[in-house]
């Protein structure tokens, strides 16, 4: 089943330009639209939520704009994507901006790397910012990717999963983290796969490629 | 198994032309950005920065609409400086696809623009842009392309900007720049072993193992060169290879 609509969720949180170009670029018969509007979410094949900057104004952002509640519904019924802060927000709880109540999709907490962490007695900086490799566990979204391909990172808190069957791809940066996490028909990723160059256009051409079936 | 050290083409841009100077006078012109702009991306550039140098307000108009047409099909992350003095500054260029801005001049003028910008968008998308020049001892700031001194220590404010909510930090060695004879691996070392962010290096590469020096001596996160590429004396593809064959981690796929 491929995707003939596809909505990359709006809430006023940041460029959606690279999202949205990179799915239109990975499927040109597939219309991509940015929308805040519940109705055309829930029309949509395929759903993206993204996210970047602070989690206490993207969540507050989800929860006036009642975006929460457009995702428990997605939730139900299609393939929806969490990138980044997207993937932090379905998590429990946040400890960053001082501890923020997130969507609860997975269990878990996000948390801060620190400034002492250590890989191999080298000091590694925060954020994690950069290309680094992601350990894969079978999933129809890695179709086509080398293992341990890298992908393009950049944050300062991670996701420490409560359920390791939901970890669909491992990360590690000075602590072991969830790169990818997913269940049914949600994937969720920390990396930013619009800015990950070809491994990230072959993830989000799989995912409009996806029926949802893990 | 980790973090990768990151190759960045920088693309001097004039009216939506790229240009590079050697020491910042002498300006000869490279090319269309949206061109070289793929050619990096295809060639495995781990990022690209634009650093604009258009003086009028008009020709900064055709700095978006550039980095518009970029983010449409350069799927890496896409960094822009110069000229960036508000918050509203910094809006529209995230809004037309760049990642990070690049804050240069209005931090030395205002540091708490560093940190408002940092609250309003997010640390991952402010690079606090230093330029540095040997005085003495120490070094220290310059600005208006390394003409004016300001009297302020170059590693201390390296400091402070992380404090005021830089997310990384882009060093240019004023000595060094557009003269590659290599990075001042001093002022390098120096700063990226005194902040807890990414520090990239740059000013001075002339050649492939200026990049491994940068890295393994500098301690710089990234390295960051312009006309070692625009003119095609090297692939950005044979400038990583040649740093993961002197050990560094990279990204070659």
């Amino acid at each position: 089943m491929s995707s003939t609509f596809c909505a990359v969720i709006d809430y006023g949180m940041g460029n959606l330009h690279s999202a949205h170009g990179a799915l239109q670029t990975v499927a040109p018969d597939t219309k991509v639209v940015v929308t805040s509007d519940p109705e055309v979410i829930l029309k949509a094949d395929h759903v993206v939520l993204p996210g970047v900057g602070a989690i206490r104004d993207c969540m507050a952002e989800i929860r006036a704009q009642g975006i929460d509640q457009v995702v428990a519904e997605v939730r139900k019924t299609k393939p929806l994507l969490g990138i980044c802060v997207g993937l932090q927000a379905m998590m429990d709880h946040s400890e960053e901006n001082g501890g923020v109540d997130c969507m609860g999709l997975f269990p878990g907490q996000v948390k801060f790397f620190g400034h002492d962490l250590y890989e191999n007695g080298e000091h590694l900086k925060v954020p994690h910012m950069g290309w680094n490799q992601v350990q894969q566990v079978a999933h129809p979204l890695w179709s086509g990717i080398a293992d341990n391909s890298r992908f393009y990172f950049v944050h300062s808190y991670y996701v420490a999963a409560e359920k390791p069957e939901q970890v669909k791809g491992r990360g590690h940066y000075g602590v072991d983290f969830a790169a990818a996490m997913g269940e049914d028909n949600v994937f969720a990723v920390q990396f930013h796969p619009e800015k990950s160059h070809n491994a990230g256009l072959a993830l989000l051409r799989n995912f409009l490629a996806w029926d949802g079936q893990a | 198994m980790g973090l990768a050290k990151r190759i960045i083409p920088c693309l001097d841009v004039d009216k939506g032309r790229v240009v590079k100077g050697v020491n910042f006078v002498g300006i000869r012109d490279a090319g269309d950005p949206v061109e070289i702009a793929k050619r990096y991306n295809d060639q495995g550039a781990d990022e690209i920065t634009f650093l604009d140098i258009t003086a009028s307000h008009e020709g900064r108009e055709t700095t978006v609409h550039m980095v518009e047409a970029i983010a449409e099909q350069v799927f890496i992350p896409l960094t822009v400086g110069g000229g960036i003095r508000e918050l509203d500054d910094i809006r529209r260029m995230l809004n037309a696809g760049a990642d990070k801005v690049s804050i240069n001049s209005a931090a030395v003028y205002n540091p708490e623009f560093v940190k408002a910008a940092s609250e309003k968008f997010g640390a991952q998308c402010i690079v606090v842009a230093i330029d540095a020049k040997q005085v003495d001892d120490h070094w220290e700031i310059f600005t208006h392309g390394g003409r004016k001194p300001t009297g302020i220590n170059a590693v201390e404010w390296a400091v402070k900007m992380e404090q005021y909510g830089a997310g990384e930090i882009l060093l240019t060695s004023m000595d060094r720049d557009g003269v590659k004879s290599g990075f001042d691996l001093g002022v390098t070392r120096a700063i990226a072993d005194a902040v807890n962010i990414p520090v990239i290096a740059s000013g001075g590469v002339g050649n492939l193992d200026h990049l491994v020096e940068g890295v393994k001596e500098g301690h710089a996160d990234a390295v960051l060169a312009a006309s070692i590429f625009h003119f095609g004396e090297y692939t950005v593809q044979e400038a990583k290879q040649h740093m993961a064959a002197a050990g560094i981690e990279m990204r070659l796929d």
